[in-house]
């Protein structure tokens, strides 16, 4: 990675990419934000950081990460050629350890010691209290108390790794409850605690900030699926909850315009039930977290709660990012129900002997379409952003392996 | 004169602060909480603050969270606070609007703004509404004469002090402290020197919230402040009833005529 130039799709600079994104916060924390913001610009220009974010990516979280074809689970999508980015490969088992290392290396440049952060899945919670461990931070986790029961392998993870979990007990107790708790604190401690937002949304900069730590995905894909293919693909695919691993692989094709950028949103029961998280496949624009993006709500504006089998998907809310690509045409979104999830989840499994996370199953369920649509000559790069194994508990329940308890 | 350019100027005649209180419309339901707020006044507060229970507060505390979310529950619709904002102005009282923003920007800002008027309300106060992203609200609020009070916060630069309070009228909300709203033992005396700093960039009256539940603290802000701002406490005493809130703003309309200012607090 060298050092970034002023990129064409950086927001304004306060942030907004058209009418979406912005700082919809308190007073209390623009300082915050306001220093974040002079603290990772003058990062990104800085080359020793450059160098250090990019010798951590390198020697301690696995990358580049491989780029692997997937020949068997491709014949059950009308004979495209799918290719799998494979995030699940990195430290820590899932892309998240991109946007954590940057974050965590901006935190001791502000001489803060103390990180707050929010975890859905516990990906990013696991991911955070791992660069804690090694930078010296002292980490606090705000986890919805539905998501520490259903996935409390990760809840263990974090503890072990001197993290403390704190579970959410208010509202509807997932991952929008512990990004509320987690404001909560981080105005309360300001002064001393960086909070390391896991996602591409939220108030400027963690949008562009975050998004900009997850494009090595989509550089290094661009690079190997052509020397691998020969050719840029027809489609990448990406699931979308807040959407960080979807705008990291999209960036590294966004001004390729032959190559279509898919966005694959949770469709939990079906979007007819309601019973989803499809933000910007059903939602309308809103103010949630700190930016204007699209939103599940009611008609009062009262925050809608998501549902996904994926504790890491179920968000009523998106990155500003993804809303301006919607609008402007250059990304599309679609939704994956829980079943489709579930059975591009053992397919994969049973054809390439990968078990992804559920969450990139939907963008794996999702390139299975895309692949019919496109027939025998298409290409499909399909981004693998985490591992399964966190999931084996709602998988064996699924399908039936253990007693649903 | 707008209405609460008045009132300030009557309550600097009385050489005295202003109390403001703070309870959530629909909180326990949209009748009782009709019967709070106008205890409220009854008991001596000089403007409510009517807020509209959202499902995402990110600057509250367990009270106001937890009251919001026995309204929500309780069926509140946000078309309600109108009704509410009207009893508070049949009743004699003077009501401003106190609600995150994406309840406002889903109904339609100028909607909003027009319903407000209709029911008798002043303004609306925005916690997570900086003037960088209120562009539609300036135009708008100027459009009805309603008054747009920001927040000014310990963090607040100079500079945004100066933006804020240049973009607000009515009043200035100072926070009192970094932290989410719940009533505390000590206000802080951080509180008297954001009042100082924000003084040094405005003619508009200061009110002081986050924290304040008793008629010892009330008077102790009187002392450097304008107004002085009670939300959690009012809500905790909502919880035992009428009576309770009456007397609670009975007890703080006397620390606001107190103004016994501490020495620990610099002017």
């Amino acid at each position: 990675m060298t050092e970034r130039q002023r990129n064409p799709h950086d927001p304004d600079e306060r942030g907004h990419f058209g009418p979406y994104g912005g700082r919809f916060m308190p007073e209390a924390l623009i300082g915050a934000l306001d220093e974040l913001a002079a603290e990772y610009d003058k990062a990104q220009r800085d080359p020793a950081f450059v160098e250090e974010f990019t010798r951590l990516l390198r020697d301690y979280a696995n990358r580049p990460s491989l780029l692997t074809e997937a020949p068997r689970f491709a014949e059950h999508a009308g004979g495209a050629r799918i290719f799998l980015k494979r995030e699940d490969l990195n430290h820590t088992g899932s892309h998240k350890i991109n946007n954590v290392l940057g974050q965590a290396l901006l935190t001791k440049r502000m001489g803060k010691k103390r990180v707050i952060a929010e975890t859905g899945a516990g990906q990013h919670g696991v991911a955070t209290a791992t660069a804690c461990a090694l930078m010296g931070l002292e980490c606090t986790v705000y986890m919805g108390q539905v998501d520490t029961e259903r996935q409390a392998l990760n809840v263990a993870r974090m503890n072990l790794l001197g993290a403390e979990v704190i579970p959410v007990k208010t509202g509807s107790r997932t991952l929008k409850d512990a990004i509320n708790e987690a404001l909560r604190d981080w105005v309360t401690n300001v002064d001393t605690t960086h909070y390391l937002l896991g996602t591409a949304a939220g108030a400027h900069p963690f949008p562009m900030m975050v998004r900009n730590f997850h494009t090595v995905i989509g550089e290094e894909t661009r690079r190997q699926i052509l020397e691998k293919a020969g050719r840029l693909p027809d489609a990448v695919a990406a699931c979308v909850g807040g959407g960080s691993n979807a705008i990291g692989i999209f960036h590294g094709f966004i001004d390729d315009p032959d190559v279509r950028l898919v966005g694959f949103e949770p469709g939990g029961h079906g979007i007819a039930s309601g019973e989803h998280g499809a933000t910007l496949s059903e939602g309308t624009p809103g103010v949630l977290h700190g930016a204007r993006s699209y939103l599940l709500q009611d008609d009062d504006g009262q925050t809608i709660e998501a549902y996904s089998i994926s504790a890491g998907l179920d968000y009523p809310g998106v990155g500003p990012e993804h809303a301006w690509l919607k609008d402007t045409g250059r990304a599309e979104y679609r939704s994956v129900t829980d079943d489709e999830a579930m059975d591009a989840f053992q397919l994969l499994s049973r054809t390439e002997g990968i078990i992804p996370a559920i969450e990139s199953a939907h963008a794996l369920a999702g390139a299975l379409v895309l692949g019919r649509e496109l027939g025998q000559d298409g290409l499909i790069v399909v981004n693998l952003s985490g591992r399964g194994d966190k999931d084996m508990d709602t998988a064996a329940k699924h399908f039936g392996y253990v007693e649903d308890s | 004169m707008k209405t609460l350019d008045a009132l300030f100027a009557q309550v600097r005649a009385e050489d005295r602060a202003a109390l403001i209180g703070y309870l959530p419309a629909g909180y326990p339901t949209v009748a009782e909480s009709k019967e709070l707020l106008a205890a409220m006044l009854d008991g001596g507060c000089d403007l409510v603050e009517v807020g509209v229970p959202y499902s995402d507060p990110v600057m509250d505390g367990p009270t106001i969270q937890a009251a919001a979310d026995t309204a929500l529950r309780n069926g509140f619709r946000l078309r309600e606070t109108f009704d509410v904002v009207q009893s508070v102005t049949d009743h004699g009282g003077h009501a401003v609007v106190m609600t995150y923003w994406n309840p406002v920007h889903h109904y339609g800002v100028d909607a909003f703004a027009r319903d407000l008027i209709a029911a008798g309300g002043h303004g609306l106060i925005t916690p997570d509404l900086i003037p960088d992203e209120a562009e539609e609200w300036l135009d708008v609020s100027e459009k009805h004469a309603l008054d747009r009070i920001f927040l000014v916060a310990p963090s607040s630069s100079e500079e945004r002090i100066a933006r804020t309070v240049k973009a607000s009228s009515g009043f200035v909300y100072a926070t009192a402290v970094m932290g989410v709203t719940g009533a505390r033992e000590s206000v802080g005396a951080g509180a008297a020197e954001l009042v100082r700093r924000t003084r040094a960039h405005t003619e508009l009256p200061i009110g002081v919230g986050l924290g304040v539940r008793s008629g010892e603290q009330a008077a102790e802000v009187a002392s450097f402040a304008d107004a002085v701002i009670v939300g959690s406490a009012f809500v905790t005493a909502a919880k035992e009833g009428a009576g309770a809130v009456r007397a609670l703003a009975e007890e703080l309309a006397g620390g606001v005529r107190r103004k016994s200012g501490h020495a620990t607090v610099a002017p």
